[in-house]
């Protein structure tokens, strides 16, 4: 990932954007910041967070015409939030004296204003606050232009004489009863005198009656961006741009604000035009789904003269929906454990990737991400952590940076069953070509053995031409462990089986390998074996189990396979029973905690995503991945898995079958082979030698699960002891302690002997080596 | 298990504390460990394995 890819995808996620009412306000004010001090009953740190984009606060919480109102999520459902309503709370609420401004040093550069209405006020502010020495050109006998107009009773003239009081401390001169356009004083002379001129005359005829250049419309040619005119020393704003019926105070704040930053570029010899396109009202891009918000109406106040009590500006801050979008860590516990959001997350994957020495913080982060593309599929911009994440783990395994342990346990278990153990690849018995071969998955083997074997003696049943089998992992692993090589080599591998057979069609029971060969291998016709079936019809079995409604699960590996969920749906109802859709189903499914290998990287966030998609029904879940009902098993669920519906008889109970563990899972798919093999091809199978008998008591067992200690790890300790005579004897218990490092881990067994066999106590290892 | 009943099923005799090199992606550890005193088989006591053990492998790793 380069800086140019971190920017595109850091650009996807727009959680920070602003929400509609600040980008909608010509000078951004922050109203979410405002609403939570309102919230807290903070009125000084509402009135300062207002005060740092509004110049004269006590007018234009007043009179402000509130375009922010038309970006209120709120607006789309109901009232919009009353925006000005709490900021002169928070005004007339706030007891502390108005700031000191703190001035930069005195510059030798004079700038005239012309007009001291709003957009002129402003200007001569921001531009003596930059150190400028500014005259104020007035035909009046005050300063605030329009807003004198305004009854007393909306904007008291208290309030006009509190904010401007601010001029009292900064080197602004005012010259009332001078008209610019008067004896002595035209625009061009000004421009002469001063080093430069900001006009805000209030109207555009005016403007031009000073001589400014007129556009095509007719008007004064003012650049937007800049309100910059065909003079280059000379700016114009305020309502002078805007027709009698839509002036807009807050606009003309905003108006002299942009004068003044461009009189500033102007007199620094900076670009006038550079970097400008947020400085006006524009529209968001941030997302804020408001979907499931009950409508509230706007809060009253008793007494509208007074505006907001304490209490009832309180009850309307409480309507403010805090705009942001976090869809997607909304949805995802992976996601909302690290606290923050895609775009923080992509920047710290970056620096990850860019530590050259150091600790490498992000490393669990990026291995635990499922992978799963929910994110994406709920982003407004489809930003895919999945996407971000695995490239990452690519680049850190290319790098000899990805942490050995990781994914330790989950590639040797594929290397079995890429092996001798599971791995075969045959035409149906009786068969010399195959029009299709079934390849159910090593996962679906190892868990769902019995009716694994059932189904491939169905489909040879059901379907003509041949119905090959192969017996393997697809490569998903390596894939999501990042091993690009293996996973090719995996790839490859199948590939040339599927040649081999005479490139049947393949029908796969587990989405995940159809994901995968779907993806990857384009030349291969792939078709899971849920669409098959209900293409071709169920096996017809026993009565099957009572008519029953069942949540679906969806595999997220297939996300976006609309006719696999329609399939599936379809397959259920068949079977007479019904389907319960749970809340994040289909496209914006939820991972089981097995996808992208998450429970090997961090365990307690697997759980925490099982634990919450457990949660969402207490309906029995259906799933048609059996790795999917494991884990859901494994923390207590009820589930089904799809396949074994199918050929459940009338008393079983298939959603209570536990999880098998990590040893009977090799042990099933060994197992299952064998079985095919004698009975189906009435091949001679030796049995493997019986070898060690281990006694393991259930709580021994959990400890092993939990560890990942397989049986054949603890029956190699202790042959390795037994024959070396190297180990531990406990003199007060009698039982021994050895250990044994077959590769990268070193396992600690202890045990006494038993019956025959061996009673296994505990076990654990490490990957520290011991170098005596 | 305790340490002290510990013993060396060759050698017959208890554990003592002894000089061991510990060795994990190319980081060397020198630890005082128990240890048969004739042949040098060294035990690792399960709590440092699951404890302190699999927090340096995990900082190595992270490295």
């Amino acid at each position: 990932m380069d800086q140019k890819e971190l920017r595109e995808q850091e650009a996807r996620c727009i959680q920070e954007n602003a929400p509609g009412c600040t980008a909608g306000c010509p000078v951004h004010v922050d109203v979410r910041g405002i609403v939570n001090a309102v919230r807290k009953g903070d009125w000084a740190a509402g009135a300062a967070v207002f005060a740092k984009t509004v110049p004269f606060p006590g007018i234009i919480a007043r009179i402000c015409d509130q375009p922010c109102r038309q970006g209120c999520k709120r607006g789309e459902i109901g009232d919009p939030v009353a925006v000005s309503a709490l900021e002169l709370a928070c005004v007339a609420g706030s007891d502390k004296p108005a700031p000191r401004v703190a001035a930069l040093p005195a510059k030798d550069r004079r700038v005239a204003v012309a007009g001291a209405g709003l957009s002129g006020l402003t200007a001569a502010l921001e531009l003596a606050r930059k150190g400028y020495r500014v005259v104020v050109f007035e035909a009046g006998d005050r300063p605030g232009g329009s807003i004198l107009g305004i009854p007393a009773s909306r904007l008291p003239r208290q309030a006009i004489e509190d904010d401007l009081a601010i001029f009292g401390q900064l080197p602004v001169e005012f010259r009332f009863g001078a008209a610019v356009g008067g004896p002595g004083m035209s625009l061009g002379a000004l421009a002469e005198s001063f080093d430069a001129v900001f006009v805000g005359v209030g109207s555009a005829e005016a403007l031009c009656g000073l001589g400014a250049e007129r556009g095509a419309d007719g008007n004064a040619a003012i650049e937007p961006a800049t309100l910059a005119t065909g003079h280059p020393k000379i700016f114009a704003g305020g309502s002078l741009r805007r027709n009698r019926d839509s002036r807009s105070p807050v606009a003309s704040i905003a108006d002299g604000r942009i004068a003044a930053v461009s009189i500033d570029r102007l007199l620094q010899g900076a670009s006038l035009s550079a970097g400008r396109e947020k400085e006006g009202p524009y529209a968001t891009s941030l997302y804020t789904n408001i979907a499931g918000i009950e409508p509230r109406a706007a809060v009253a106040a008793a007494n509208p003269a007074a505006g907001y009590s304490a209490e009832e500006a309180r009850l309307e801050a409480e309507r403010c929906l805090l705009c942001e979008c976090r869809e997607c860590v909304k949805a995802c516990e992976y996601l909302a454990h690290y606290g923050s959001y895609p775009r923080r997350y992509v920047r710290e994957v970056y620096n990850n990737l860019s530590i050259v020495m150091g600790i490498h913080h992000a490393n669990k982060m990026i291995n635990t991400c499922a992978l799963c593309g929910q994110c994406a599929a709920l982003c407004p911009n489809s930003l895919d952590m999945g996407e971000v994440c695995l490239e990452a783990r690519r680049l850190m395994v290319e790098r000899g940076k990805m942490p050995p342990s990781v994914h330790d346990f989950a590639l040797r278990d594929m290397a079995f069953s890429t092996g001798e153990a599971f791995a075969l690849s045959r035409h149906q018995p009786g068969y010399s070509s195959s029009r299709f071969v079934f390849f159910p998955g090593c996962q679906q083997a190892a868990s769902s053995p019995q009716p694994v074997r059932k189904m491939y003696e169905f489909l040879c049943g059901r379907l003509e031409g041949g119905v090959g089998l192969m017996l393997g992992c697809c490569g998903a692993p390596a894939n999501w462990a990042g091993r690009e090589e293996l996973f090719r080599e995996t790839l490859l591998a199948t590939e040339k089986n599927w040649e081999d057979l005479g490139r049947p069609t393949v029908i796969t029971a587990c989405p995940t390998c159809y994901s995968m060969f779907h993806h990857n291998l384009p030349g291969v016709p792939v078709e899971t074996l849920w669409t098959l079936l209900d293409r071709t019809g169920l096996p017809e079995g026993p009565a099957g189990l009572q008519a029953q409604k069942l949540a679906v699960h969806d595999s997220c590996t297939t996300r976006h396979e609309a006719s696999l969920h329609r399939c599936v749906r379809n397959i259920l109802s068949r079977l007479g029973h019904g389907a319960e859709e749970l809340p994040h189903t289909r496209e914006t499914t939820v991972c089981c905690g097995y996808g992208g290998l998450m429970l090997f990287a961090d365990r307690e966030v697997a759980r925490k995503v099982v634990a919450r998609r457990i949660g969402e029904s207490p309906t029995d879940y259906l799933t048609y991945c059996a790795m999917c009902r494991d884990n859901f098993a494994s923390q207590g669920k009820r589930a089904v898995y799809l396949l074994d519906l199918l050929f459940a008889a009338g008393g079983d109970d298939p959603a209570a079958r536990p999880a098998p563990g990590y040893s009977d899972r090799r042990e099933n798919r060994a197992r299952l082979k064998r079985a095919l093999r004698r009975d189906l091809w009435g091949e001679t199978v030796t049995e493997p030698e019986s070898g060690v008998e281990l006694i393991i008591p259930a709580d021994v067992r959990s400890v092993l699960e939990d560890r990942m200690i397989l049986d054949g790890d603890v029956a190699q300790v202790i042959v390795h002891a037994e024959t070396t005579g190297d180990k531990f004897e406990d003199t007060a218990s009698g039982r021994f302690l050895a250990c044994h490092r077959p590769s990268a881990v070193t396992y600690w067994v202890e045990y006494s002997p038993a019956d025959g066999g061996f009673l296994v106590h505990n076990a654990y290892s490490h990957r520290i080596e011991i170098l005596y | 298990m305790d340490e002290q009943k510990l013993v060396c099923v060759k050698c017959r005799i208890p554990l003592a504390p002894g000089d061991v090199t510990l060795t994990y992606m190319g980081s060397n550890f020198p630890v005082k460990l128990p240890k048969c005193p004739r042949c040098g088989l060294v035990y690792i006591p399960e709590a440092l394995a699951t404890g302190k053990m699999q927090q340096v492998e995990a900082a190595l790793e992270d490295k």
